[in-house]
């Protein structure tokens, strides 16, 4: 066995699924068998994907944490030279993997709890898996909610699934910035959404977020707004990762490394450090 | 029919030095012969096929009206159009006449003046046309050339670093000839992809890769440069194979003016180099997304 | 051969006191015709020597074999942006302080392949790139790079993730230090609490007189060089000679950064004018970064041929002055020279405590010699931390 924590091990990915525009989501399962089968991760928890001869890229897991035959689902979007090149892959084709590596989300600290989960945009896929283990052990909490908007309905990500999550349990509201003739849910940002929740209890209420920088900084202040601590707000935050696991020194936010301290934060520990401009 | 990818190599005003550094890829001309049809490389090959074409290497300056006209008509003949070399990305060291009188430089070169029918100006290709991808260099580097056809054939958007020429010197550990030696260098205003050759010859870099990713020109010239030579010198020193590119260009002219010898632009140019530059020219700057 | 010296005096470990924690460490006596008998017996053991020499107007870091090839008789001058060689009145083989390289480039080489992609008929096989085992033998190393390895030893080694190749190769060092004996102008060490005294961390650590080295041994390693020299102990004079050598180097530190309570300091004035002002010097050509003995960062990259059927990962020295280092989204989170210039500054001297338990600076200045602008990051500090935080 090798120690080389540059390693990729290789994958091949099982099947595609088409989500929205430029978004798509890869079922991935390690060639190795014995691999595969240990595979093992928590929400929150990403993976480097790696193209030999285009390169790396760090990417959530999206799937769900105990994921039947050892396969894991990334959703990623095509927005870049590595995510493009993605893009172009099948059923049936290679991809390195190197993972899972990162922080979690808090899932037991959300025991006994209400949840709020506040996400933008693609935001959602690296909340999936907290989801999925929430739905999963829904006893254990008390509410469940989801808060979730996209610009436009159309990006609005895992629709389908929504009907069967509400079914077990979830909350969902979601917003949009433009509406079209269909929609007949809210229209505006996010955090709006937790400004207008009612009922909550914000002394017993773990909130996560996950989205765009600035959808996040008001999620939480609006969660602050509502009484809720900042030691039970918890954000995932996105930097240049190469290495993962705290070595190359590109993800620094000032003394945290994102890779490794994070990608989740509890907010009272990175919410100076947000506040700073290029930092 | 070849079913390969078809590659042709265009020449504009230059010297002709990067289609030879293509050339000169001795150990891997036959890899590329195998992965491409070379359609149209008339420096290798009297063959020359009619478009269109996959991939289009274009080097050189746009500095005549028939030039003009080619270079659009070549744009829309070719899927994927790179320029090579600092002639076609900023011009080229013909550039200088973009700064000084064009008759004037007629007529001290040729006999015969009144032959010659060319522009006013050197400009690069991206002021005419879209460019899909832009290669650095006085030449280029032949193995930046590789990567970037090696991408494309494995279907992956090109790119290439932007830091300066400092680090890849320290890597190879050179000394700093300017901390060492007391000599200027351009090498920390200058984007990397030489190789950082010329300090490793204890000379510094003449900047022949055009401006890094945001240059301090004014720290350079101030800091760097004056130090060590005068404000001509320092102007001269910037001004050469990429003395159009936007950056060396606005530092030129006001080390220049400093000097009081003013060197405006061509009126037919725009004040700033930079509006002729179009921002839009691919160097695949990417490394992590989600 | 060193076993017919006769003046070669055999020390069995068992005879020497335990040195680790003695206030007053056992000190012997190489004399200097007989520094080459130890590069002969480091090159027997196995090591590579690399050691000081002159190349390119400056002392580097470089292969050693003989004696011959350390700079004689040469100095260096440093201050803001400026180093020159001197020839010095005496033929000291140490007496300069550092230059342009540090010993990081043979733990953590520049350039160095991670892992192979082939591609075969049963699709992508991704192994790990052998490395050619190395036995590092280092003769020169200054207290501040002692405590430069030191700190890199915590990036590169943490309980959860080590580097193979830094692993392999930092296992199998060997450290022979030697004590300044002069400072330069851009030396802060004394700030750092990491020199002019090499007090740990060396195997052997060597103290130049003009007859030879008194010599003190820091290692079991170390010891089993020393059992094949032809040490002495060391006289009186030779020790108090050596400590008035070491005083001077001591005595010659002017510069100094004030590391009171730096961590909040820097922290609190992330806003402070200084760091727009220290951009507009500054050329961010990420010298500083790449001759500092600590900076670890770095990128890494796929080399292939046209075929993109065997591709390599190769790691490579990178920056945080380089725009493209902070990419993500779309964009340089790192947009500026202001924000590079401040985190590298901040990193070094505040976040790094938090990262690794130490400051990740040593003092050496070689930020300041080889900064070509000659920006002064112990001047920035001062002018940061003068005024009221922000």
């Amino acid at each position: 066995m090798t120690n080389n924590p540059w390693l990729s091990q290789v994958a091949t990915v099982e099947s595609v699924t088409q989500e929205i525009d430029s978004v798509a989501t890869y079922q991935l399962r390690l060639d190795d068998p014995r691999a595969a089968q240990r595979y093992r991760f928590q929400p929150g928890q990403f993976n480097m994907l790696y193209l030999p001869s285009c390169g790396e890229a760090a990417i959530s897991h999206s799937g769900p944490p105990s994921h039947d035959g050892n396969r894991f689902l990334h959703t990623i979007r095509f927005v870049g030279r590595v995510t493009d090149s993605i893009a172009k892959l099948q059923a049936g084709d290679q991809i390195g993997v190197r993972g899972p590596f990162g922080s979690a989300w808090p899932m037991r600290q959300c025991v006994g709890q209400d949840v709020v989960i506040v996400t933008g945009g693609l935001g959602l896929a690296p909340l999936r898996p907290a989801i999925y283990h929430l739905l999963q052990g829904r006893v254990d909490y008390r509410r469940v909610i989801l808060l979730y908007g996209a610009r436009s309905p159309g990006l609005l990500l895992y629709r389908r699934e929504m009907e069967s999550w509400q079914q077990s349990g979830l909350e969902v509201h979601l917003t949009v910035d433009r509406a079209d003739i269909d929609w007949d849910g809210a229209v505006g940002i996010v955090p709006l959404l937790l400004d207008r929740l009612e009922g909550l209890r914000p002394d017993q209420t773990q909130v996560l977020t996950c989205g765009p920088e600035v959808m996040m900084h008001y999620a939480a202040l609006a969660a602050v707004r509502l009484g809720v601590p900042k030691s039970a707000i918890w954000l995932s935050v996105e930097r240049n990762m190469q290495c993962a696991f705290g070595m190359c020194g590109h993800c620094q936010l000032g003394p945290v490394f994102v890779c490794r301290d994070g990608p989740v934060f509890r907010y009272d520990q990175v919410h100076q450090l947000l506040k700073v401009r290029d930092l | 029919m070849s079913t390969l990818p078809k590659l042709a190599v265009a020449k504009f005003a230059s010297c002709d030095g990067c289609q030879l550094t293509l050339l000169h890829a001795e150990d891997e001309l036959l890899a590329i012969a195998d992965a491409v049809h070379i359609a149209n490389f008339a420096e290798a090959s009297s063959r020359l096929e009619p478009a269109p074409y996959d991939i289009t290497l274009v080097e050189g300056s746009i500095t005549t009206q028939k030039d003009r006209r080619r270079i659009v008509k070549l744009r829309s003949d070719s899927k994927y159009l790179i320029t090579i070399g600092a002639c076609a990305t900023a011009g080229g060291i013909q550039a200088l006449r973009n700064f000084a009188d064009h008759q004037d430089f007629l007529r001290a070169v040729y006999a015969r003046p009144d032959y010659i029918q060319s522009l006013a100006t050197s400009t690069p290709i991206a002021a005419h046309v879209k460019v899909d991808f832009e290669l650095r260099g006085c030449p280029i580097d032949k193995s930046q050339l590789l990567e970037v056809i090696a991408s494309l054939l494995a279907g992956h958007r090109p790119r290439t670093s932007s830091e300066c020429v400092c680090q890849p010197c320290k890597r190879r550990g050179t000394v700093c000839v300017v901390v060492a030696n007391n000599q200027p260098c351009l090498g920390p205003v200058t984007q990397a992809g030489c190789g950082a050759v010329c300090p490793a010859f204890d000379r510094g870099c003449y900047g022949c890769f055009g401006p890094a990713a945001q240059p301090n020109m004014l720290g350079l010239s101030d800091r760097l440069l004056q130090p060590r030579m005068d404000r001509a010198q320092s102007a001269r020193f910037l001004q050469t194979f990429n003395s159009y590119a936007p950056e060396f260009s606005a530092a030129g002219q006001r080390l220049w003016q400093l000097a009081g010898q003013p060197k405006p632009l061509h009126p037919s140019l725009a004040s700033s180099p930079g509006d002729t530059h179009p921002a839009a020219v691919g160097q695949g700057k990417e490394t992590t997304e989600e | 051969m060193p076993a017919k010296d006769p003046t070669r005096c055999h020390v069995n470990a068992t005879e020497l006191p335990v040195i680790d924690h003695s206030p007053t460490p056992a000190q012997w006596f190489l004399p200097r015709q007989s520094l080459q008998t130890l590069l002969d017996q480091l090159q027997r053991l196995g090591y590579e020597v690399v050691g000081p020499r002159i190349d390119q107007a400056a002392i580097v870091y470089d292969q050693i074999e003989s004696v011959d090839e350390l700079p004689a008789g040469w100095t260096d001058l440093q201050s803001p942006g400026q180093y020159r060689l001197q020839p010095r009145a005496d033929d000291a083989l140490f007496g300069y302080v550092v230059g342009p390289h540090s010993w990081k480039k043979y733990l953590f080489p520049p350039l160095v392949n991670l892992m192979r992609s082939t591609k075969t008929t049963d699709g992508w096989q991704m192994q790990d790139e052998p490395q050619e085992p190395r036995r590092y033998a280092l003769l020169g190393v200054r207290a501040c790079e002692l405590a430069a390895i030191a700190i890199q030893d915590r990036v590169f080694l943490s309980e959860r993730y080590t580097d193979p190749l830094y692993q392999q190769r930092r296992h199998a060092l060997l450290i022979i230090a030697v004590n300044c004996t002069q400072a330069a102008s851009t030396c802060f060490c004394t700030s750092m609490q990491s020199g002019p005294r090499c007090t740990s961390g060396f195997d052997l650590a060597l103290t130049e007189l003009p007859t030879g080295f008194v010599v003190e041994i820091g290692s079991p390693g170390g010891q089993a060089v020393a059992d094949d020299l032809p040490l002495r102990p060391a006289t009186e004079q030779e020790r108090e000679s050596s400590s008035l050598a070491r005083k001077t180097a001591f005595d010659q530190i002017t510069r100094q950064l004030d590391t009171t309570n730096i961590r909040d300091k820097l922290m609190t004035r992330l806003e402070h004018p200084r760091w727009a002002d220290v951009a507009s010097r500054c050329l961010s050509c990420a010298n500083c970064t790449l001759v500092c003995p600590t900076c670890f960062c770095h990128s890494v990259d796929d080399v292939t041929d046209l075929t993109s059927d065997e591709v390599i990962r190769q790691r490579h020295w990178d920056s945080c002055f380089n725009m493209d280092f902070s990419y993500a989204n779309g964009g340089a989170v790192r947009d500026n020279v202001r924000s590079r210039y401040r985190q590298w500054l901040t990193h070094k001297l505040a976040s790094w405590i938090d990262q690794f338990g130490s400051s990740g600076c040593v003092g050496c200045g070689r930020c300041i010699t080889w900064c070509p602008v000659g920006i002064d990051l112990t001047e920035e500090v001062a002018a940061i931390c003068s005024e009221p935080s922000t």
